[in-house]
């Protein structure tokens, strides 16, 4: 009788064991091999820049990257807001340079992936991107004639043996761009023309060196990676690698009724394009119409893709000749940025606009209208515990 | 003793009775339940009848985040080639209120009809719609087609 009694307690839980739902469907599971960082394709070759894979040329991108040399008041470097302690970030709202700017300093890891660049896209190539802050008033806000002498007197040999030679230089005003001051103007419009090419050549020459660099910026594997790479093989993920059931709640969330990976899909968590979220702006800062404002400027930037500085032929430029360049849903669009060490890389959004992963997802869950244009996502009346699991996965992305 | 093995009897008719249930419920119930007017065709007739239209990845594979080019075939009902067609492309995910991430574009003829549509990239999973506008000899007519990844 104990026996038998015993037998039966035992396939009874046999039974349910059998019946127990198991943690993810094929489905799911192919959603989450999607994601894993091993299905990160090898980066592409960039013909748009020839320099992109020579050590040499990558060599000197870091030394540019760090050097606060190549600033106009000589205290700024791409390093002061992409610093590499913190994910290439600086954990500010908003980035300070020179002067404060009305963006979230983006982190680098994966960056080369990208088909745009900054929030908005307003840059087509990690090599035209890198050009923008040496400019910018409120970032190094230097001049391009500027850099160009302080590359021959600081650098001109590493310069030479990569670029090969640099131009006589020595009647090129001290300081002079199309976009800087008044007197700094002047002395571009000033220059011949063939000399301001000299100098554009010897500028784009820099940013194709910094993005050089910045190709070998590759973001870590995770927690996450190695609980997927479980998952792929069937083996039950050992110790720290198994998810807590919060955890597998938070993912399942995710990649199901929160509708999360159909922006932050693939192995960068990031469809690299724009989206209006309904993220509200800050209060007392200049209108900001995000990818809207955006598409001029990168038609309009003579280091795009289609213009004169672009190594290889016009075939890598599918991006810029198909862009979208109207449209409602441009207006306050956004790129969706990684979530790969997002949980370590507070505040967020394009301008810092929230403190927390807190206050990211219930964002999302209670999805309010946009000031301007129409947000794309809808609300997801997410309870307390799904917001709280879809934050404790959030982390495993970052450990 | 005779008692138990009632009482493990009818648990047993429990357990059976709801392994049915789920499995009427899990098997009849569609596993992608999809909207009205989202059957995923390659081949189609347009909206009003003029043309027959083919629409299929130039090199037979959609890859979810990269520029493709596909290939729009537009034939006559009677199956001739329609040639010198004119051509707009748009669309969107309809479920997320968005049009397309890069605006497509009719850059070659490659004759029999065939016309290669740059500049197509699909960001998402989900539900995508492309909407053609055809104007040729024979007339203008419009066709969608749904893509779904």
């Amino acid at each position: 009788m104990s026996r038998l009694s015993r037998l039966l307690v035992l396939m009874a839980m046999a039974v349910l064991a059998g019946c127990g739902k198991p943690a993810f469907s094929d489905a799911e599971k192919k959603t989450i091999a999607s994601l894993a960082l091993s299905a990160l394709p090898p980066l592409k070759t960039d013909t748009t820049n020839r320099y992109a894979d020579v050590p040499a040329a990558a060599a000197l991108g870091s030394t540019l990257f760090f050097d606060v040399g190549m600033s106009g008041d000589g205290m700024v470097s791409c390093s002061t807001c992409h610093k590499i302690d913190r994910q290439f970030q600086d954990d500010l709202p908003r980035a300070v340079g020179v002067g404060r700017t009305n963006r979230r300093t983006m982190p680098l890891a994966g960056v080369a992936h990208d088909p745009w660049f900054f929030w908005d896209g307003r840059r087509d190539s990690l090599w035209a991107q890198a050009l923008a802050p040496l400019e910018n008033p409120l970032e190094q806000a230097g001049n391009r004639a500027a850099y160009a002498h302080y590359i021959k007197a600081r650098f001109g040999e590493r310069y030479e043996r990569i670029f090969g030679p640099l131009p006589d230089l020595s009647d090129v005003a001290a300081n002079a761009s199309p976009l800087g001051s008044d007197a700094e103007k002047a002395a571009w419009n000033a220059m011949p023309a063939a000399q301001a090419e000299a100098v554009n050549r010897v500028f784009a020459n820099i940013g194709k060196a910094i993005a050089a660099f910045e190709r070998s910026i590759a973001p870590p594997r995770t927690r996450f990676d190695r609980f997927a790479a479980a998952l792929a093989t069937g083996i039950q993920p050992q110790g720290d690698d198994a998810f807590s059931p919060e955890e597998i709640l938070g993912l399942k969330l995710f990649i199901g009724k929160a509708n999360c990976v159909t922006c932050h899909t693939g192995p960068r968590f990031t469809d690299s394009s724009f989206h209006n979220t309904g993220v509200p702006p800050v209060a007392n800062l200049p209108p900001d119409r995000g990818r809207m404002d955006a598409v001029a400027q990168v038609e309009a930037d003579p280091f795009n893709c289609l213009g004169a500085f672009r190594d290889g032929d016009a075939s890598a430029c599918g991006e810029l000749r198909f862009m979208v360049k109207a449209g409602p849903e441009l207006i306050r669009a956004y790129k969706t940025p990684s979530l790969r060490g997002a949980a370590n890389r507070a505040p967020y959004m394009h301008a810092g606009q929230f403190s927390s992963l807190d206050e990211v997802v219930a964002h999302y869950s209670t999805a309010p209208t946009s000031v301007e244009g129409e947000s794309e996502i809808h609300p997801l009346q997410l309870s307390d515990r799904e917001r709280a699991a879809l934050v404790a996965f959030l982390k495993t992305l970052a450990e | 003793m005779a008692s138990l093995w009632r009482y493990v009897l009818a648990g047993l008719g429990l357990a059976a009775l709801l392994t049915g249930v789920l499995a009427a419920v899990y098997l009849t119930a569609p596993h992608a339940p999809q909207r009205a007017g989202s059957e995923i065709v390659r081949s189609k007739s347009t909206a009003n009848g003029l043309f027959v239209a083919s629409f299929e990845p130039e090199r037979g594979v959609i890859r979810q985040g990269e520029l493709q080019s596909w290939l729009l075939t537009l034939k006559t009902v009677a199956g001739a080639p329609v040639e010198g067609a004119a051509i707009a492309i748009s669309g969107g995910m309809p479920q997320h209120r968005h049009g397309l991430p890069t605006s497509p574009q009719a850059t070659d003829y490659l004759g029999e009809g065939c016309y290669r549509i740059d500049g197509v990239k699909f960001t998402m999973s989900g539900l995508w719609q492309l909407h053609f506008a055809i104007s040729a000899a024979a007339g203008s007519d419009t066709v969608v087609f749904n893509v779904l990844l």
